[in-house]
């Protein structure tokens, strides 16, 4: 579900902090410092990175630029591998037994059993490949909003710590809280008065 | 107003968006004139096909999802009478010649469900690159209307008005 979805899902954001000039530069920089990795034929089992808006495989930034007018405008990938437990289950055990057939014992301790499963798992993640799952986002920095194109709560804390760790800016999730603290007409009077609510009973 | 954990800040107030939803309600029934005043284009803004409210009285929560077309005017105001809060509302915004869909929850104030009027079709990159510059627009529209009603309803909120007048108001509107 994207930007260009017939139905979409956006959670607000605020950005806090500047980036250096020129802007476009450094926001190119963290797009391709955080740039989502192929993790096919490797052995880990999750990559997290930036991708391009609309070509969410590929990462080339300079083919599919990410300022559309005013907007940066790119997306967040999230690749995953995960391995059915029963493939798992099958793998351990064929290599379990190959191992207690090869030392003539009949039991393994729990450390070489331990080290099996890993090299088990780490053999089948070379072998399965990852599903993407993808999230856009229309960042506009002149006005400090982000729109986040999913409510998942997994993938808007990914996004929190990846977006901090591309562009060393703080992103904050907008809430009813957050909302009245940061982007309200509030008074600083009404503010601290907000923090002291207690529910409305609309009920006699 | 101290700066709180988000995790901390999220569920302790989360009151304030459901009252706000409630409020919402409140004024789309009984003032659909104000409307205007916080978007020139707006023509009406209705409930949509989806409200869900829950009742926490005594520690325990028991919500209740009214569905369908014109959903449950009737059925809501009995839950509002028991002492529930909306936690979840499916609007419908219409301007003169265009409608946006979309579902508030209370807790977030995230859009889910948002559907936007329709854009052309794109097939070269320089479409799709106006239709991301239109479908924003289209976004924004929204998104604009819920924080602006929003604030206005924080502002409303922190003054005497609140309890002298919008509570008394609401209360009445519960009870007919």
């Amino acid at each position: 579900m994207g930007i260009l979805s017939s139905s979409v899902s956006i959670t607000q954001y605020r950005v806090e902090g500047k980036l250096s000039e020129p802007i476009l530069e450094s926001v190119a920089t963290g797009l391709k410092k955080n740039a989502v990795e192929e993790i096919d034929n490797e052995s880990s089992d999750k990559a997290i990175g930036w991708t391009c808006f609309n070509n969410p495989f590929s990462t080339d930034f300079n083919q599919s630029p990410f300022l559309i007018g005013t907007h940066l405008v790119f997306s967040m990938r999230i690749d995953k591998k995960s391995i059915p437990s029963k493939i798992v289950q099958k793998h351990y055990t064929l290599e379990m037994t190959k191992k207690l057939a090869k030392s003539g014992r009949d039991f393994l301790s729990r450390t070489e059993k331990k080290e099996i499963k890993d090299h088990v798992i780490h053999l089948l993640n070379l072998r399965i490949p990852a599903t993407p799952n993808i999230y856009d986002l229309i960042w506009n920095y002149e006005s400090n909003t982000l729109w986040f194109f999913s409510n998942l709560k997994g993938a808007n804390e990914e996004l929190e710590t990846l977006f901090t760790r591309s562009f060393k800016l703080k992103l904050i999730r907008l809430f009813p809280y957050t909302m009245a603290a940061l982007t309200s007409p509030l008074s600083d009077v009404e503010k601290d008065a907000l923090s002291q609510f207690t529910p409305t009973r609309f009920t006699e | 107003m101290p700066m709180l954990d988000v995790a901390i800040a999220y569920n302790r107030y989360k009151f304030i968006g459901n009252e706000f939803l409630t409020w919402l309600w409140f004024t789309i029934d009984t003032n659909q004139h104000f409307f205007k005043t916080v978007d020139e284009t707006i023509t009406s803004l209705y409930l949509g096909n989806r409200i869900v409210l829950e009742n926490s009285i005594n520690d325990s929560s028991e919500s209740i999802t009214i569905k369908g077309d014109d959903a449950g005017l009737e059925e809501g105001l009995l839950s509002l009478r028991k002492g529930a809060v909306v936690i979840e509302m499916n609007l419908s915004y219409k301007t003169e010649n265009q409608d946006w869909k979309f579902t508030l929850k209370g807790e977030s104030l995230s859009f889910s469900g948002l559907n936007v009027p329709q854009t052309g079709p794109a097939e070269t990159k320089a479409d799709i690159e106006g239709m991301v510059l239109e479908k924003a627009y289209l976004y924004e529209k929204a998104i604009e209307l819920v924080n602006r009603l929003f604030n206005i309803f924080l502002k409303l909120r922190s003054s005497v008005e609140w309890n002298q007048k919008i509570v008394p108001d609401i209360k009445k509107w519960i009870q007919v």
